[in-house]
Parts: C-alpha cells; structure tokens; sequence
C-alpha cells in the first residue's frame, strides 16, 4: 500500500467534490456541473493535462503517436454509460485495484508525488466533466 | 502454435525475477533498424564525439598541481578494460555505493589535487562514456553480495513502488508492459548497458540519472539529485537486472 503522510489535510486542500459510487458508476456530474466535449476533446489531446493518448489510441488520430497500454477509446461512448466513464476517470482502481490507469480525480493514497502537484487532483472536477461529455460521443461508427 | 509453443509462448510473456538468470535483450534492439546501424557504427555513432573528448581528458593533467589519468593508470584500453562492467559497487570498508561517475569524481578529489567534475558536465559524461567504452561488448557483471544486499533491496523496492500524481512503478511500464508502445516510444526493459546514451531529444549525452528523473517527470513524482542515493539503489538494482547484457556505451535513444 502506497503511504500517505495526510490524506485528510490534502482531500480537503485539495477541495475535492463528494461523489456517490453506484454500482461500477458515478451517475451524477461532479458538483453538477455540465461538460463540454470540445474542450473535452482538448484535455485528452494536450500532452500538459490529460495526455491520454500515452496509453490509448483515438480514431483520426496518426498511430505513431498513440499508446496502447489501455483499451482504444473509439466507440467508448457506446460500451460503457457517461457514469461508468465518469468513475473510470475519477478513480480506476474502484473498479480494478492493480490498474495502471492513474486516478484522475484522488489525492490520497499516492506517494512521492512532485512537489508542484501535492494535494492536486491530475484533472479538476470541470476537466472531468469536459472529458466524459467527450467521450460519451465517441461510437464506434465514425 | 502447438502446446509446448504455447507454453513457451506464455512463459516469455511473464515478468522476470530480478534473480533470474536469463538474460533480457538490450534497449536497443528495441530501435528501428537505422538507429541501431547508427548506434553500432563508430563514424556515426554522434556519441563518439564524446568518447574522443573523454580520451584527451583521460591523458590531460588539468594544472601543474594535478596529474592525468593517465599518469595513474596507463593505456585505458588496457587499464580499463572490464570495469564499467562491475560499477556500480561498494567500495570494500566504507558501505558507500559508487557508480562510474561517484568513481571518477573520487579519483579526481583525493588523487588528482582537482575539484569533482559537475553531473551532467560534458567532461564527466565525456569521461564515463570514455571509461565505459573500454567495456564494450563486455557483459555486465554485478551480482549481489553482503556489501551491496542493502542498497539493492532499496533498489528493488523502489522500483516496485507506485508513485508520483499519476500513480505507476517503474515494474509497471519495465516489466509488465515491455514492447508496449507509449506514445511514440517502445517500453523496454529499462536496461543501463548503454548509457551514458545521445538521446535524439537531448540533442546530447545523458546519464543515467538524468533519463530516471525524465521518467519521474512523466508520471509527475518527486525528482532526485544527480548521484544521490536514491538514484545509486535504483542504478544497481537496474544494473544486477542487467547481469550478463553486453555494455553498448555509447548508445542511441530517441
Ligand atoms: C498509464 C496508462 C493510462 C493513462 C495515462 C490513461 N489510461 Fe485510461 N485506461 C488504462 C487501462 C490499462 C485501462 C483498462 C482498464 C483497467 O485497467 O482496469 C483504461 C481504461 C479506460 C477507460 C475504460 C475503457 C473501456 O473500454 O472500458 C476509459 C473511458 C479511459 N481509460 C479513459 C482515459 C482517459 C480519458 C484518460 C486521460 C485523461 C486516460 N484513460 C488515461 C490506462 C491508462
Ligand atoms: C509510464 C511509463 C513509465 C514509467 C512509470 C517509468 N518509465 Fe522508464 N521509460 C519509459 C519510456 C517510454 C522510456 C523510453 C523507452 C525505453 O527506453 O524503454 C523509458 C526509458 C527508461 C530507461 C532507459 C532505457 C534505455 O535503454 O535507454 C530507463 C533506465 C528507465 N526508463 C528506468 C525507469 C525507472 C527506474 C523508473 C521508475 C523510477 C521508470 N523508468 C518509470 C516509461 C516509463
């Protein structure tokens, strides 16, 4: 188990947003907020904020920049509800303990974090709603 | 495939114990064919230039106070052959881990009447890549002992410890998911037989250091200094990883 020196001080640095987990979803936005899925589209692209693309694959995006240590995104928006793909990226490991898939939206439980990010989730809770708008457009029918 | 493919198949696929004694295959053979002519050609290899500038430090006293390497120890090819292979180690009586560059410094400091030489400087990388060339095509040789037992458990746990704001272990790309692409790059098995290495986005020589602190950037953990022992546990963890893989100093990484 990773060590966490202050795990209370930092969710409430952090300010994070309550959530309900039901089943293997998160049905309700974040502090209701509403996404948008252009700026969706831009969070998982930008190498500085989601930079998704270092472990999946994008359909109209060149192969030689795309990962494949997790599934490819196309048709994600399909496969899974806007809730299963808001917990996925708000906390993988609810779902699957040993994924490699960072927590996007969790401060506790994490070790030797950079000093620039402690206390700070990868994504804010506005990113994540951006993202899962984005994603739950994507079929698999181009 | 038939079963016994199969098993073989499957086998090759699981993560390898650091004990082990198969050899896992160098990071450049994960390169395209180009970069490994490149890397393997003496008159092309951009590396060299370093290794050349290694030489003439090898055989140069800095001041009338100091004296040159040479002086102490003769023909590099010669003196030199073989060491870079069992580095890093414990100097016996002083429970200190020292890698190739700590040694040379060192040699600097109490012999050579001169100051440590800067990490990253183009005459410490100059000079290693100098040091360590004189090993090529040697298989690397450190095993654990009672002198380095410590170091290496703090090695190894190290690279099995999540972390960082994205949450991965170094075993999390380097073992469990070598020859996956991420982005642009192949995962290899994290090897340190080449370094120090050009790496085409460095425009430059690199340590081995410096590439940790490149992977500690990406999933956003916590840097450490050049040559601190943080770094030193995980060099001889990589490198006992590395037993038996041949020195290719210096290599080519994108
Ligand atoms: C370090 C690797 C990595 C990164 C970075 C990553 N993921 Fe994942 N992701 C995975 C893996 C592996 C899975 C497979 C599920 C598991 O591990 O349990 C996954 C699963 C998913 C799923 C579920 C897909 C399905 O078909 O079930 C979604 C949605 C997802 N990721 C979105 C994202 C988004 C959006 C980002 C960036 C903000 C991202 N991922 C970043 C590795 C990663
Ligand atoms: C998210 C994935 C990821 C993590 C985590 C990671 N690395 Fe890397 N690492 C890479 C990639 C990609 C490269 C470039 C391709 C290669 O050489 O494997 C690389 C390169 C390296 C190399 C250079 C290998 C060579 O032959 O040039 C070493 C050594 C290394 N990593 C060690 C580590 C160590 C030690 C850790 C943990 C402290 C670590 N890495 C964590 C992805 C990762």
């Amino acid at each position: 188990m990773a060590a966490c020196f202050s795990c209370d001080a930092h969710a409430s640095e952090a300010g994070l947003l309550a959530y309900d987990i039901v089943g293997d979803a998160v049905p309700a936005a974040l502090g209701g907020l509403l996404g948008d899925p252009e700026r969706g589209r831009e969070i998982v692209l930008d190498r500085r904020s989601g930079n998704c693309l270092i472990c999946h694959a994008l359909p109209a995006i060149d192969q030689h920049f795309q990962g494949e240590l997790g599934p490819a995104l196309a048709g994600v928006g399909e496969r899974l509800s806007t809730g299963q793909i808001r917990l996925r990226l708000i906390d993988q490991s609810r779902i699957n303990a040993t994924t490699i898939m960072p927590p996007y939206y969790r401060v506790d439980a994490l070790s030797h974090v950079a000093p620039e990010y402690i206390g700070q989730t990868a994504l804010q809770a506005q990113q994540i709603e951006d993202v899962v708008a984005y994603l739950s457009t994507l079929s698999s029918s181009p | 495939m038939n079963w016994r493919a199969l098993c073989f198949a499957l086998i090759a696929t699981l993560p390898s114990a650091a004990t082990s004694t198969e050899i896992l295959p160098s990071g450049t053979t994960f390169l395209s064919q180009g970069l490994q002519a490149q890397a393997a050609d003496a008159g092309a290899n951009p590396g060299m230039l370093w290794v050349a500038d290694g030489e003439r430090l090898w055989n140069t006293a800095e001041s009338a106070a100091s004296s040159s390497c040479a002086s102490c120890h003769g023909d590099a090819e010669v003196s030199m052959r073989g060491v870079a292979t069992r580095y890093p180690l414990v100097i016996p009586g002083s429970n200190q881990l020292l890698n190739l560059e700590g040694r040379i410094n060192t040699c600097r400091v109490q012999r050579q009447n001169a100051l440590a030489y800067a990490h990253e400087s183009d005459e410490l990388l100059s000079l290693s890549a100098f040091v360590a060339r004189q090993s090529l095509h040697m298989p690397l040789k450190v095993t654990v002992n009672d002198a380095n037992a410590e170091f290496f458990a703090a090695g190894e746990a190290a690279f099995h410890q999540r972390r960082g704001q994205l949450n991965l272990s170094c075993a999390n790309c380097h073992v469990e998911r070598v020859g996956l692409r991420l982005r642009g790059d192949v995962i290899t098995h994290a090897l340190p037989n080449a370094f120090p290495i050009y790496r085409l986005e460095w425009q430059g020589l690199g340590s081995l250091h410096r590439r940790l602190r490149a992977c500690a950037l990406g999933v956003r953990a916590e840097m450490f200094d050049y040559g601190s022992e943080a770094y030193l546990n995980l060099e001889l963890y990589l490198t006992v990883r590395a037993n038996g893989v041949a020195v290719e100093t210096p290599g080519i990484r994108k």
